[in-house]
């Protein structure tokens, strides 16, 4: 099924509508989640209405992980079947990614200030979080030094592949070096410790998250394919 | 002779032949002098904070010589007669690495020792933090290698190859230094090693896979 939708002129035809969608399901989760999150979810027993932070912090966070991990999954299928489509997923969904995780740094610095009464603590997860936006920004700079494009497409995602093993690092910082950020509470054995109250406004969020990121990602997309289509396309125009 | 010891000698030379070693180790030194004049030179804070900095004097000097690492053989043609050898790429980029190693890594470890006494580290520690910063510059080395390559092709790729490897020194350091300030050593010390196992294992790979990209 994938390879059905890997077709440029296919993808094309289905982005150009389900772009928009996806956009629009982000805009509807977020009107929705936004009240939910800030206003109507009960305020935390021992850090009070800073609690809120959670909602951005948290859908953040993940997704910036999980858009690596696909941009890793695009790196392998681009270096494996020299799929053009999945080298422009790739570049197309590394700025979005690389601006969630400067999201959830910057909001967990917020967050950590009034309740850890620090900005900034050099714990494992932070530390491993300010690494994975790094990579991003490398990897970023890659695709825009090496001129032939698709050379860059293919050093960038060697590049992606090998630095697919900060996640896990980023994953279990938390229970390896226990410092200040807390342990899992969601995906965790035994169950989640977060209480249902606040699971309903947490997952809108992490949707309305995943439903931008999906939109923009095909936006970001069709604006590369049509660079592309508009520079061949003056190529040839030179040489006739 | 195999071709890994003979790229190896050939590396070994053309290092040694163009100041290879100088330059890092003065700018190792270099970097490691900075740290007093900016912190002052009072002896108990520079005894807590001053050895862990030589790691970011160490992880500096490797950065930066690493550009050079796969353009000189690019642009000359050598890496298409590496490419064809009937030896592995992976191999060829593994004797590339030994040698830097050699000529760049093991002297700015021996270099570490009076570096760390300058910077007011307890003499009994000596021997553990050069032995350290020798398996952290494979570590170094070992990513190094992908990001000379993945940059190769690049005209002035220096400050691009440091933002591509730089997250990646960040585990070396972190132990690094905690062997430096003498925290948790052996269980610091079995992690850098890791570091510098998994780098080594992986970096020739991904850097060969680069190569072949850049050749093309």
């Amino acid at each position: 099924m994938l390879s059905y939708f890997a077709n440029p002129a296919r993808f094309m035809t289905l982005s150009a509508w389900a772009s928009p969608i996806f956009l629009g399901i982000a805009f509807v989760l977020f009107a929705v989640g936004t009240p939910w999150a800030l206003w109507l979810s009960p305020a935390d027993y021992q850090q009070g209405e800073t609690v809120r932070i959670m909602y951005i912090h948290v859908p953040a966070a993940w997704w910036s992980l999980g858009i690596y991990a696909l941009m890793g999954a695009a790196s392998l299928v681009s270096l494996v079947w020299r799929h053009a489509l999945a080298d422009v997923a790739a570049r197309s969904a590394a700025p979005i990614g690389a601006t969630f995780a400067a999201i959830c740094l910057v909001t967990g610095s917020l967050w950590g200030a009034p309740t850890w009464g620090t900005w900034w603590e050099w714990d494992g997860r932070l530390t491993s979080m300010l690494v994975l936006f790094i990579i991003y920004l490398g990897y970023i700079a890659l695709w825009n030094a090496v001129d032939d494009e698709d050379r860059a497409a293919r050093l960038a995602a060697i590049l992606c592949l090998v630095g697919l093993i900060n996640l896990p690092i980023i994953k279990f910082s938390v229970d390896w070096w226990s410092t200040l950020h807390q342990p899992a509470s969601i995906l965790r054995m035994g169950g989640s410790a977060i209480d249902e109250s606040m699971m309903g406004p947490l997952f809108t969020m992490a949707g309305a998250f995943f439903s931008l990121f999906a939109g923009l990602l095909m936006v970001n997309m069709r604006a590369a394919i049509h660079r592309r289509r508009v520079e061949s396309s003056r190529i040839r125009q030179e040489q006739a | 002779m195999s071709a890994f010891a003979a790229l190896f000698r050939r590396e070994l030379s053309l290092m040694w032949a163009s100041g290879g070693l100088m330059t890092p180790l003065g700018y190792f030194v270099g970097a490691a002098t900075l740290t007093p004049l900016a912190m002052g030179p009072d002896r108990a804070l520079l005894a807590t904070a001053g050895p862990p900095l030589v790691w970011i004097a160490a992880a500096l000097a490797v950065m930066a010589t690493l550009e050079r690492l796969f353009q000189a053989d690019l642009e000359d043609g050598s890496l298409d007669q590496m490419m064809l050898s009937e030896a592995p790429l992976e191999a060829l980029v593994l004797a590339k690495g030994a040698a830097f190693w050699c000529v760049v890594g093991a002297p700015l470890a021996l270099a570490g020792a009076p570096v760390s006494i300058a910077l007011q580290a307890p003499i009994d520690r000596i021997p553990l933090i050069v032995a350290a910063l020798g398996v952290g510059a494979a570590a170094f080395i070992g990513v190094g290698l992908v990001g000379a390559a993945v940059t190769a092709g690049v005209r002035r790729g220096g400050v691009l190859i440091a933002l591509i490897v730089l997250p990646f020194f960040a585990p070396p350091v972190i132990f690094g230094a905690a062997i430096a300030s003498g925290e948790d050593v052996e269980a610091a010390f079995l992690i850098l090693l890791g570091c510098a196992l998994g780098a080594t294992a992986i970096g020739p790979f991904a850097a060969a896979a680069a190569l072949r990209l850049q050749a093309e």
